[in-house]
């Protein structure tokens, strides 16, 4: 299958990343180019195959639970050092809502 | 001999008998990188102040009989390791300005240990790419030439070119990597090094900056495979800030080098046989398969019948993955912020990430929210989940027959700047022979092992069972002595 223009602008405004109408076309071959590539995933066989989530190889103990206890906090200077904008302790965005 | 000639494990022999000191072995370092790095490109950042202070306290700590299993020893780190205090950039200008609050769990403890850290290399954008060209900084020059064209630039691999290039060109003598597809062991095979990517949760993933969670892992580069497994034992162990990383005990790899291969069943998976593979690459395989006979191992055809489909899948994995990942770089918390006046949030958000990301990152973020967008997600991402289910369980099926299996790293030698560039897909090509190993979440090594007829440095892959880094290594070990590869680059210092 192929993504048509309106497809790629919906894919592009999903990621959050501005698409020029300049750069569409090559973009679009881009994606369409590896879409093509990725179908043949669609002749293998996979019926009664259970999807592997995760990167742990055959016979590595499950994921461990642990307490629900805070073990960090306290470090807003931290946490905020890198803020391009800030007011207090807060992250500082443009308004959202007018 | 001259500091920067030294392995580790010369290094620190040298040390131990104060025949050195770590600020004689970091200023060598430095004053390599200093010459050689307006050249190479293979440091973002350099922390000459902080290596010397460094390499003077573990002086101070050897007098006192205080040394640690790294102590002196000068390394690189791969510039996508959170390191506290010094810029962190992943290649990306959507980390301009990063100053990391903490520390990577890998590099701490490389820390603990007394290693001291000369600067942040060069990496392809968020570690995606096979030829370090997608970085932010510049590509990185390979310091082997052709022998029939040495003006040409080659690249030095990908993602962790400016470690590879940085351990080829004896920068330094050992340097951290990230292998996602392919991230340590290519560029090790086209920079005529060492470089082991140890098995999916060997060693934390804290504070790496996350390209696809399920198959990032830490591992070293170095010139020989005894000092990999010095930097590996280092780098490994349980983290319980890393829910994926193992609760296992890590063993001494260093003593599984020189182990030997007699009595070991070596495969040979049939499907690796690549149409239109060089001829000197199916040669040099024979030749190492050839060795290891001669070690006393027994060869033993396999078959991994899924292996075409493991670059399909993981471009449906890796993209899935990194588009949920790097939705975090959103001009808030950290990096880049662009906003032009009157801009909304909307706005913001996708100016900062269309002028903050290159080009094959965008890519690989559109893709990964198309796979995972509603109405697509069985058809790609769960049906790639599952194939590489599959994947996982030819290696299973292997591993009943065979101790570890022996394959090229990479498809060809190093090549040239400009090669492979117009195609995403041909560029992907490269990591053929060693994402199954991410896939299926193994232990992989690349050992340098021969030059072509260009002079060009060529290497052999081995592949091991979960969590068999001392199998890996042993089998390593073996192909290094008996292939006695001697070569150096034409740049170095």
């Amino acid at each position: 299958m192929s993504l048509d223009d309106a497809t790629v602008r919906r894919v592009a405004a999903l990621a959050r990343i501005r698409l020029s109408d300049a750069d569409l076309p090559r973009v679009q071959g881009e994606l369409n180019a590896i879409l093509g590539w990725i179908e043949q995933l669609q002749a293998v066989n996979t019926d009664g195959v259970e999807p592997m989530a995760g990167g742990a190889p055959e016979g590595a103990r499950p994921m461990p639970m642990r307490d629900d206890v805070v073990t960090d906090g306290g470090i807003a200077e931290r946490i905020l050092a890198n803020a391009p904008d800030r007011e207090g302790d807060y992250f500082a965005v443009p308004k959202v809502v007018e | 001999m001259r500091p920067t000639e030294l392995t580790i494990a010369e290094g620190l022999a040298a040390l131990e008998r104060r025949e050195l000191s770590a600020a004689e072995w970091a200023a060598a370092c430095l004053d390599a990188v200093e010459r050689l790095n307006p050249r190479l490109n293979a440091f973002i950042t350099v922390t000459a102040e902080q290596a010397m202070a460094a390499a003077r306290a573990s002086d101070a700590r050897r007098a006192r009989g205080e040394a640690g299993p790294l102590d002196g020893v000068p390394l690189a780190i791969k510039d996508l390791f959170c390191t506290e205090g010094v810029p962190t950039t992943a290649a990306s200008r959507i980390l301009d300005g990063f100053v990391p609050p903490y520390e990577s769990t890998v590099t701490a403890q490389l820390k603990r240990d007394g290693a001291v850290f000369v600067g942040k290399a060069n990496l392809d954008e968020f570690a995606m790419g096979s030829s370090n060209l997608t970085s932010a900084y510049g590509g990185v020059e390979n310091p082997w030439k052709r022998g029939d064209a040495p003006g040409v630039r080659l690249v030095p691999g990908g993602s962790s070119g400016g470690s590879a290039a940085a351990v080829a060109a004896r920068l330094v003598p050992g340097a951290t990597g990230t292998d996602t597809g392919g991230s340590i062991r290519q560029p090790a095979a086209f920079c005529g090094i060492a470089g082991i990517k140890p098995t999916y949760g060997r060693c934390s993933r804290y504070g790496i900056v996350a390209f696809a969670s399920s198959l990032d892992q830490a591992g070293p580069f170095a010139r020989t495979v005894e000092d990999c497994a010095i930097l590996l034992r280092s780098m490994s162990g349980h983290d319980p800030k890393d829910s994926t990383s193992a609760d296992r005990p890590v063993p001494d790899f260093r003593a599984a080098v020189a182990r030997g291969v007699k009595g070991l069943r070596i495969g040979v998976p049939r499907e690796y046989r690549a149409e239109g593979m060089p001829a000197e690459i199916e040669a040099l395989w024979q030749q190492g398969l050839a060795w290891l006979r001669d070690g006393g191992a027994e060869i033993v055809d396999v078959s991994l019948p899924h292996t075409r489909h493991a670059l399909p899948t993981y471009y449906v994995v890796a993209p899935a993955e990194a588009s949920s990942n790097l939705a975090r770089y959103d001009g808030v918390r950290f990096g880049r912020r662009v906003l032009r006046q009157g801009d909304d949030l909307r706005a913001m958000y996708e100016a900062t990430r269309a002028e903050g990301f290159g080009r094959e990152v965008q890519r690989r973020i559109l893709i990964g929210t198309y796979v995972l967008s509603a109405g697509y997600y069985d058809a790609y991402y769960l049906k790639a989940q599952k194939v590489r289910a599959l994947i996982a369980r030819d290696f299973a099926e292997a591993w009943t027959k065979v101790d570890a299996l022996l394959t090229p790293t990479a498809p060809s030698a190093a090549f040239a700047e400009g090669e492979k560039q117009d195609d995403p897909v041909a560029m992907y090509l490269n990591d053929i022979f060693t994402v199954t190993a991410n896939l299926a979440g193994l232990p992989g090594l690349s050992v340098p092992a021969g030059l072509d007829a260009q002079g060009l440095p060529l290497g052999l892959q081995v592949i091991g069972r979960p969590f068999d880094e001392e199998g890996v290594l042993a089998v390593g070990g073996a192909i290094e002595r008996a292939a006695g590869f001697r070569a150096a680059p034409e740049v170095r210092a």
